[in-house]
């Protein structure tokens, strides 16, 4: 059954259980977390309606969850699952390894604060924590992008010159569990924007019998990683293309990796991902009908980081504000530090202050982000500081 | 089954980077023997991801998908699924120590025979971490000497065969590398059998790791069965039974001391006679449960 270019009303988590149902993935495991628990629990309506025909492994732990699309995967498998916080940090071990084998799972990281204290509420840090490990790494800040990120991925992961797992961030429950009209393709319309089924080559197969991990001894492993890089940097000219040809079907457009909201004239950019963005785009109108020339930058594309592309887009800005939702000490934010190494990187003399707000679910409303930028406007050098 | 019906092809080619007299790898041929060609392994961290040499060749003539310590059961149990959705039937097993057993990969294998997925799960007992060089494990014996237990380890060996079988999987069998006909017959019957795990619990000598020449490793698992310390047996849809020449052991006059199979090796040999007492002790006491399952079977 397809909802054949339906618009229909879904939650952030139901979008990411949609876009894996149409992209027909062979197997799927994950196991329950708040606020990840409906994006699986609608995968398994899917299968058990006869939507999706995936095998579902209900494994014991995440850790087990990343080890079976591991398993899967190197046998030839189109994979997805979800989790978040703790979930993710219990999966650690194995995300590297999914990365370092070379593996196109597809991940929902649905983004929640780390303990202690518990915590539910929205924060980026668990996202983050995986930014070394050779993940294509995505943010969402809408259920529609939810949906769109995740069909992407699969055309960037699955590309032969990438071979890479991609994970696609969205916020706990301002994303996650809000209800918004997605458009939503349908398995056959999604089908012509994804990857043939079969189009890249499982490493294991008893035909050609190989090992995949084993040991490695300095200079094979040194290689190894390298080539992963290059895999790496590629992945930026495919998600363009992947995104290119998914606009043609969809009218919406992420080939630029991220979206730029009255940047044209701005001599101050704000950038951030996720929900936030939207009370920073009000802070701009605010901004600007105070005639500050002031524009935000959303970032859809987080690894590998668009250095370049940033660094273009700030070359007549003097003053460069990242909002990131992370708890962070004794540094600045990994935004931040991503931000500072684009303008380092891009010769550019542009003065950056770097925010973690947002905390644990704060609420973040456009009249504090006008009051960072104005504090950050006053400042006399750069700088890091902790909001609310 | 005679000698002349195993399989002359062979599975682990040269270059391994085993230790001379190496019990798991002798094991290991046999096993790759005895399920063919169509078979894939996965090897958590353990002796045998060195064994298979280094990256980019393997001296192991079949798939291999090496993983995280912990996480051989989870991944095997995602490669089952895959094969069968993807239409590419296969023998998966699950090639992880005891450590990775017992200890850190316990949970992975408790999901994975809950769910009942379909492949074998293979333990090489060298009762130690021997990879990190011989520390003590869940499954090292009483008495024994590890690095990490330095004056004999004081608890006793954790019983993952009995563990599996409280799990209910459709088959519990252990295996020892001096009773080859033994172990064919028994992973045949393990892949012939659909339809759940199956868990098999293998006796794998380690001459760095027990301080023995690497001339007896043959010699020292065939002590291991004539003293009783390891029964070879198997375990069908929760009927026990004993096998090859474990059957005649319920007998104790039968079973030699266990003092002829601890002497041959260093890691007992600070054993007092006391010690030596306690442990035969325990096997006895071993032995008496085990003709007690019996008479309960017998009785229906
Ligand atoms: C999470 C994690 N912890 C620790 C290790 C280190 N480690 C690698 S192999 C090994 C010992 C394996 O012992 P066992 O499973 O008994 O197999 P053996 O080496 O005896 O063959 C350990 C502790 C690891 N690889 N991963
Ligand atoms: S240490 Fe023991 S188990 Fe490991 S390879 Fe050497 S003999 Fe085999």
């Amino acid at each position: 059954m397809s909802d054949g270019g339906k618009r229909i009303l879904l939650t952030g988590n139901y979008a990411a259980a949609y876009a894996a149902r149409d992209a027909d993935p062979d197997v799927v495991s994950a196991y329950p977390i708040t606020p990840q628990t409906p994006v699986i629990e609608k995968i398994a309506d899917f299968i058990a309606s006869g939507e999706l025909n995936a095998k579902f492994v209900r494994v014991e732990s995440e850790h087990s969850a990343m080890a079976a699309l591991i398993g899967a995967a190197s046998a030839g498998a189109r994979t997805y699952t979800a989790t978040s916080s703790q979930g993710l940090f219990y999966m650690y071990e194995v995300v590297w390894w999914a990365a370092g084998a070379r593996l196109p799972i597809v991940m929902g990281i649905v983004t929640r604060a780390l303990g202690p204290p518990w915590n539910i509420w929205s924060e980026h840090s668990d996202f983050y924590a995986i930014r070394d490990s050779g993940w294509n790494m995505f943010f969402a800040s809408s259920a529609q992008e939810v949906y769109d990120l995740t069909l992407i991925s699969y055309g960037v992961s699955e590309n032969p010159d990438v071979l890479l797992p991609s994970a696609v961030g969205w916020d706990a429950f301002e994303v996650s569990h809000t209800y918004e009209p997605v458009h939503v393709l349908g398995r056959e319309e999604a089908s012509k924007i994804l990857p043939p089924k079969g189009a890249w080559k499982p490493p294991l197969t008893p035909e050609d019998p190989s090992s995949l991990g084993n040991l490695a001894y300095p200079e094979e492993y040194a290689e190894v990683r390298r080539t992963l890089r290059e895999a790496s940097e590629k992945a930026l000219g495919v998600f363009r293309e992947v995104a290119t040809r998914y606009s043609r079907i969809t009218g919406r457009n992420y080939a630029g990796l991220y979206e730029c909201y009255r940047c044209v004239d701005a001599d101050a950019l704000i950038i951030g991902m996720g929900s936030i963005i939207g009370e920073v785009y009000r802070a701009v109108d605010l901004l600007r009908e105070r005639g500050e020339r002031v524009g935000a930058l959303k970032l859809w594309v987080y690894r590998p980081f668009p250095y370049e592309e940033v660094a273009r887009r700030l070359e007549n800005v003097k003053l460069v504000v990242t909002v990131a939702r992370a708890s962070v000490f004794g540094s600045l934010s990994p935004l931040g530090l991503d931000v500072a190494s684009a303008i380092t990187l891009g010769g550019l003399d542009v003065k950056l202050v770097d925010y973690a707000a947002g905390v644990g679910g704060v609420d973040v409303y456009a009249e504090d982000v006008v009051g960072m930028y104005e504090k950050a406007k006053a400042s006399r050098s750069g700088g890091f500081w902790w909001v609310r | 089954m005679s000698h002349k019906a195993f399989p002359r092809e062979e599975y682990i080619l040269k270059g391994h980077a085993a230790c001379p007299g190496c019990g798991a790898t002798l094991l290991l041929r046999h096993v790759l023997k005895a399920l063919g060609p169509n078979t894939y392994l996965v090897i958590p961290a353990c002796c045998t991801s060195v064994i298979a040499g280094p990256h980019p060749r393997s001296a192991f003539k079949v798939p291999v998908l090496h993983i995280a310590f912990a996480a051989s059961a989870a991944a095997a149990s995602g490669m089952v699924e895959a094969l069968e959705k993807l239409g590419k039937p296969a023998n998966v097993v699950v090639w992880a120590g005891d450590g990775g057993t017992v200890d850190i990969g316990l949970q992975a294998l408790s999901g994975a025979a809950e769910r009942g997925h379909n492949l074998i799960y293979i333990c090489y007992d060298n009762e130690a971490y021997m990879n990190t060089g011989i520390q003590k494990s869940g499954s090292t014996p009483y008495k024994a000497w590890t690095t990490t237990t330095p004056t004999g380890n004081l608890s006793v060996k954790k019983d993952v065969p009995s563990i599996m079988v409280a799990h209910r999987v459709p088959y519990v069998a252990t295996i020892n590398p001096a009773y080859v006909n033994d172990l064919y017959y028994k992973l045949r019957k393990a892949a012939q059998i659909k339809g759940g795990l199956k868990y098999i619990h293998a006796f794998s000598p380690c001459p760095v790791g027990w301080r023995y020449d690497s001339s007896l490793t043959v010699k020292v698992a065939r002590l291991a069965v004539e003293t009783g310390v390891w029964v070879l047996y198997e375990v069908e849809n929760g009927m026990f039974s004993l096998t090859g020449p474990s059957k005649a052991l319920v007998d104790k006059s039968k079973r030699k001391p266990v003092a002829e199979y601890l002497r041959l090796q260093g890691r007992f040999s600070h054993l007092k006679e006391e010690d030596i007492a306690e442990i035969q002790r325990l096997v006895d006491e071993q032995w008496e449960r085990i003709a007690e399952i019996l008479r309960e079977q017998e009785k229906g």
